[in-house]
């Protein structure tokens, strides 16, 4: 190795190159087949299955930062699919699936752990809630189950059982519960799908959306306008905004979500800890960190300064799950604006805008749903606009026909 | 701590305060395709700027309105619904509609 590094510190050229995990910028073409909005997990995803699985690779991924630095950057990376509805069920699952191989598919690391997740409840009201979701899961062939205090206490032995005088009752234990490094599964995805042609071009912004008679022809960008035959916004906390730019409206508000990293500490906690009642999740990173996260911020705010309430309820939430933290130091604390529908689930599909395909209202449930969010979004497109059945109960139309997926078992869903 | 200024009650803790939702004009009942009621029920403006919106102030179950930055997060002004709404809304069907 030293011997190595000697010969690269003499040689002229850069030797990395050719083994770069992205290419490097390039002048932006006047068209393309398919313009991604937003560079995020979604976006480049959606990408990468495009060019491995339909051989689509005239795409252009637009980004107004740089990669994966809006909500791929700000999640919990929480990995689960112990939701209620048999509809959200399936379509998580799915995405537990595909993120367990993905490390391997890409060469390339994305730190997927599978730790397990519990889910604890204090009311004889969330007991019940919980087995209907053990059993749902079971069915759709996940692996959850309702345990009971006894074996919570073997689980996590540093957990307090009686956090703010909320005795625990019982717990959902997912053993499919997984965290990944959310970084990594972005730049995993960018250097899949950059490898087989697309191109991600960071630091362009999306300024404008041109339809012509009621079908998308291209997009006006910070750099110039870009034709394209198909355009997919996956922008996360901006889709209300963005869709506005392609002139149809979407049943979106924004809240911020809030999280906070303590410093590093020895492993104690191997499981991924929520409590149902005091909205509040508990777990250690890879690192050593104790990530603290919860429900959305008690009122709507494009600001990711976000409000001090919930600061506040969330660390005295965490310190009554885990009193010892109490005399640990915080390192950050952030949050990220997200999309909430009103029902707890995506809106994926078509748009009233011909070819103009939507991929929003992700909430606080977009970093889960990375993998199979890509997969369908590049089937839809390939597809020419037929719609997998997999996304079918996600459509924006879903409003209008008064048929929301009521999915409670979102995290920022009172349980 | 962030403070709220109830029309009823003066100025309180924002936790005292419970958000309910844009104020949108509600289209008339009797005539209303399901459609547009449910953009009316779904669909709020989310764009950045000010906002005029429903508070509750929890303790003594007062409706209000409140003018709000979304992006500051700045309460530029907060009133009685009654500066809006004058007339009572009734949702009563008559005999000869029913």
């Amino acid at each position: 190795m030293p011997f190595g590094l000697l010969k690269y510190g003499l040689s002229k050229d850069y030797p990395f190159e050719k083994d770069a995990d992205l290419p490097a910028p390039t002048a932006l073409k006047r068209r393309y087949d398919v313009v991604i909005i937003g560079g995020g997990g979604h976006g480049v995803a959606t990408a990468y299955y495009l060019a491995k699985y339909h051989g689509i690779t005239d795409v252009a991924v637009l980004e107004k930062g740089y990669l994966g630095g809006g909500n791929t950057a700000r999640n919990t990376a929480v990995i689960r699919s112990n939701y209620l509805t048999p509809e959200g069920v399936k379509f998580y699952s799915a995405s537990v699936k595909l993120y367990e191989a993905l490390s391997n598919e890409f060469d390339f690391n994305i730190m997927y752990s599978q730790r397990g997740q519990l889910t604890l409840a204090h009311t004889d009201a969330t007991v019940r809630a919980f087995r209907q979701r053990a059993e749902v899961n079971k069915h759709f062939g996940g692996q959850t189950e309702l345990i009971d205090p006894v074996d919570i206490a073997k689980l996590v032995p540093t957990l307090n059982l009686n956090p703010a005088n909320l005795p625990v009752l019982a717990g959902l234990w997912h053993k499919d519960g997984a965290t990944a490094r959310h970084d990594a599964v972005a730049w995993g995805y960018a250097k899949g799908a950059t490898q087989r042609g697309a191109e991600l071009h960071q630091l362009t912004e999306v300024t404008g959306v041109d339809v012509k008679s009621g079908r998308v022809t291209g997009v006006d960008t910070n750099r110039g306008p870009v034709e394209a035959g198909v355009v997919i916004q996956a922008v996360a906390g901006h889709s209300a905004p963005m869709a506005r730019k392609a002139g149809f409206e979407l049943p979106l508000v924004a809240y911020p979500l809030q999280a906070m990293v303590t410093l590093p500490v020895k492993p104690f906690l191997t499981p991924l800890v929520s409590s149902s009642a005091l909205h509040c999740y508990v777990q250690q990173t890879s690192r050593g960190e104790i990530v603290i996260g919860g429900g959305s911020d008690p009122y709507p705010l494009y600001n990711s300064r976000a409000s001090l309430p919930l600061k506040e309820s969330l660390l005295s939430s965490a310190v009554e799950m885990f009193p010892f933290l109490s005399e640990m130091r915080l390192l950050r604390q952030w949050a990220g604006i997200t999309d909430m529908t009103t029902d707890y689930s995506p809106i994926m599909g078509l748009s009233p805008v011909e070819n103009y395909y939507i991929d929003a209202g992700w909430g606080t449930w977009g970093f889960k749903a990375t993998p199979i969010c890509g997969k369908t979004m590049a089937e839809l497109v390939a597809s020419g606009g037929k719609v997998p059945e997999l996304i079918k109960p996600f459509e924006l139309s879903r409003f209008d026909r008064f048929k929301q997926v009521n999915e409670m078992g979102a995290t920022a869903a009172s349980h | 701590m962030k403070i709220m200024n109830c029309p009823l009650n003066g100025p309180r803790n924002i936790s005292e305060f419970v958000y309910g939702g844009q104020v949108k004009a509600m289209p008339d009942v009797r005539d209303v395709s399901d459609t547009d009621w449910a953009r009316y029920v779904f669909y709020e403006e989310n764009d950045t700027g000010i906002v005029t919106e429903w508070w509750l102030h929890s303790p003594s179950s007062y409706w209000f309105i409140a003018e709000r930055h979304n992006v500051t997060d700045e309460i530029i002004r907060t009133y009685p619904p009654e500066e809006i709404f004058k007339d009572r809304v009734e949702f009563s069907v008559s005999e000869t509609d029913a």
